[in-house]
């Protein structure tokens, strides 16, 4: 089997892409250990010129950063937040993943049609709602439906938010996979006699673990990189903020100071990159497996 | 092995032992049982409250509120589930079986209603009541959101975005897809390496290329912007990327094909990996050309995933937020698309009717794309 091999075309054309897309974060990491007053008289790439010189480098934004800068507290907080975020949609996804699969109940076709179609509704259109119910409960005609729970700036507000946000894809997701496992597993599991809830813990959760794992990778990142949903329910306090609000709050305050800008900035990329280099074979197989067709 | 049917030595199969009788099933026991079932989830319903209040708490050790807050949030949800299905159990057998289903898809279902049925319809709701959500103005906030300078200004940009975005970064996707095929070598790293901008945050991503676009008058100190360092090694003058309008929009634009190429590089790839083989060997010995191949062969068979991938790329252009949102001010700079100006009217001009009407026109924008969506995915199980 022959697939044509290009020559020096496509090898000058990717590799000129290759670094068009990758300097601009090389730029960022080459300044952030910069010291201060290299980086605001010379360019970043001056430096490659010089790179064994000891002047030419510091870890002192660094450290600003995570001190003064909150930064060290703003990544605690956004494991904080994304975590649970992460665990509680693909657990109660499975669930109902497992559910629309392999068990029989009434409405259940439309209910799962309902899924498809809550995918595509922008978070927007949820916002607001959601707000003013972690802050005033919900009544209808007198009666109250929720009570005031006062979540608006909790933890477990933005959880419970991210979740409800990300269970549509989840579930589909999910669903598409488990629903994919093969019946005789499960006829034979239930032949010698085990209940759903077994069959689930002890067989599907096992089985599933490539499609739950791409999974909560996914929505691990989609929230960690977050800044919406935590602007609206976590808010922009010192104590709560995530890393993207104290990233987006130095912009807004600190707009020039590339020193200490390029430093938080690789602060809240370090995880993702990282998250990102070690299972990127997962998180590219759960791309592929629902978009590709043929 | 173990069997519920006694052989007697004889090697005859007896009909088997009558069941001993269910310890369990005594009324006390049953009792004991429903107690048990309905306390566990009030307490731990208590348990969680009392931890939310100690959350609130400020000035707690900051480890040790995210610590109670991770153990609360992970452990609450196993807690939930297994909670739920202790109170099946106690069910009498013959409902068990019928009501479990409906403890597996309870919570999502609970959850979907909650954050985002209930939200939708609460949110048209708002969208025709004034900004205090009191009282009810009719058709004002639309009115306002099709004619007002901003408005408008941000309906024209995002029509941009949803066009321009996923154009460009889909036809890039494809065109290095198809060259990185041929790479003999390091084609895994390529790829990584564009898709790597996916897995940092727009707010990262804003703050990489604000650098790259740093602009410094002539004569106010050196440009330690890449762009326009090149500009001035060029002989040419800096320039305020993105102050101009309306070209600042395109240099937003580019923040977010640079992110979202390597997304549609990524599943166009695989596609193009999944054209078999014999059917462009046949083309070649034919003598069709390169071109001829890629025009005719490739695109038509990998043409459902690129529409696939164009509208995902099409509804998160739709969302754009975070990007404009972090430059600055975008009403002073004409950046404003609709996300962004729905949150400014919600939070920053503290009127709901606005902001919920602006988030209509972004759900009307949508609602075509769902349909499609539900259509498609009917299709799909009527071949199941």
């Amino acid at each position: 089997m022959t697939r044509k091999k290009g020559g020096w075309f496509v090898r000058i054309t990717i590799v000129a892409v290759v670094a068009l897309w990758t300097i601009p974060t090389l730029g960022v990491l080459i300044s952030s250990l910069r010291p201060e007053e290299l980086v605001n008289s010379t360019g970043w790439w001056t430096s490659l010129a010089h790179p064994f010189r000891g002047a030419e480098w510091t870890l002192e934004n660094y450290r600003t950063a995570l001190s003064n800068g909150g930064f060290g507290n703003a990544f605690l907080n956004s494991m904080a937040v994304a975590i649970p975020s992460t665990v509680i949609p693909v657990t109660v996804a499975a669930f109902a993943a497992y559910a629309f699969s392999w068990m029989d109940f009434r409405g259940r076709h439309v209910m799962f049609v309902l899924v498809v179609g809550l995918m595509v509704v922008p978070l927007q259109m949820a916002l607001i709602p959601i707000l003013r119910l972690y802050t005033g409960g919900a009544t209808l005609g007198g009666v109250t439906l929720i009570p005031d729970l006062n979540l608006s700036g909790t933890f477990l507000g933005v959880w419970l938010a991210h979740t409800g946000f990300g269970l549509p894809l989840a579930v589909y997701l999910l669903r598409n996979y488990i629903g994919s496992l093969p019946s005789s597993i499960i006829e034979s599991a239930r032949i010698d006699g085990a209940d759903h809830f077994t069959i689930f813990w002890r067989l599907i959760i096992p089985l599933s673990v490539p499609a739950l794992a791409a999974f909560a990778i996914f929505q691990f990142l989609w929230v960690w990189n977050d800044l919406l949903i935590a602007y609206v329910f976590l808010g922009g306090s010192r104590e709560n903020r995530v890393l993207t609000i104290a990233l987006a709050d130095l912009v807004g305050s600190r707009g020039e100071n590339w020193h200490l800008l390029t430093s938080a900035a690789f602060l809240s990329m370090s995880l993702p990159l990282a998250v990102f280099f070690s299972l990127q074979r997962y998180f590219v197989r759960g791309l592929t497996a629902g978009s590709v067709k043929g | 092995m173990s069997s519920s049917v006694k052989t007697p030595p004889t090697g005859q199969v007896l009909a088997p032992d009558p069941p001993p009788p269910d310890p369990a099933s005594g009324p006390r026991r049953a009792w004991l049982r429903l107690a048990g079932a309905v306390v566990v989830p009030i307490l731990t319903a208590l348990i969680l409250w009392a931890t939310l209040d100690f959350l609130r708490k400020e000035g707690a050790n900051r480890f040790l509120v995210v610590g109670v807050a991770l153990v609360v949030g992970v452990l609450g949800v196993f807690f939930l589930f297994w909670s739920m299905n202790r109170v099946v159990e106690w069910l009498p057998a013959r409902f068990r079986e019928s009501a479990r289903p409906y403890v597996f898809v309870g919570p999502a279902l609970v959850i979907l209603s909650v954050f985002l049925i209930y939200p939708v319809i609460n949110t048209i709701l708002i969208s025709f009541k004034d900004a205090r959500s009191q009282d009810f103005v009719g058709v004002e906030n639309f009115r306002f959101v099709f004619t007002d300078e901003s408005m408008l200004r941000a309906i024209r940009n995002t029509a941009g975005w949803i066009v321009l975005v996923p154009l460009v970064a889909v036809t890039i996707g494809i065109v290095f897809a198809t060259l990185a095929d041929r790479l003999r070598r390091g084609e895994a790293v390529a790829k990584s390496l564009i898709f790597l901008p996916m897995a940092i945050s727009f707010v990262g991503a804003a703050v990489v290329w604000r650098f790259m676009y740093s602009f410094r008058p002539d004569g106010f100190g050196t440009n330690i912007g890449l762009l326009n360092a090149i500009k001035q090694g060029l002989g040419q003058e800096p320039v305020p990327w993105l102050q101009q309008n309306p070209w600042n929009n395109l240099m937003l634009m580019v923040i977010m094909v640079w992110m979202q190429t390597g997304f549609a590089m990524i599943v166009l790839s695989a596609a193009i990996k999944a054209i078999p083989d014999e059917i462009v060997e046949a083309a070649r010995i034919d003598g069709a050309s390169e071109w001829r191949v890629f025009r005719h062969i490739t695109i038509p068979t990998i043409f459902p995933t690129v529409v696939v991938v164009t509208t995902y790329m099409v509804i998160n252009a739709l969302k754009v937020f975070d990007i404009v949102f972090v430059m600055g001010n975008a009403e002073a700079q004409g950046t404003e698309v609709i996300a962004e100006r729905m949150i400014r009217w919600f939070f920053i001009g503290d009127h709901n009717g606005r902001g919920a009407a602006i988030a209509v026109v972004l759900f009307l924008a949508v609602i075509p794309v769902m349909i499609w969506n539900v259509r498609r995915f009917r299709e799909q199980e009527s071949i199941r």
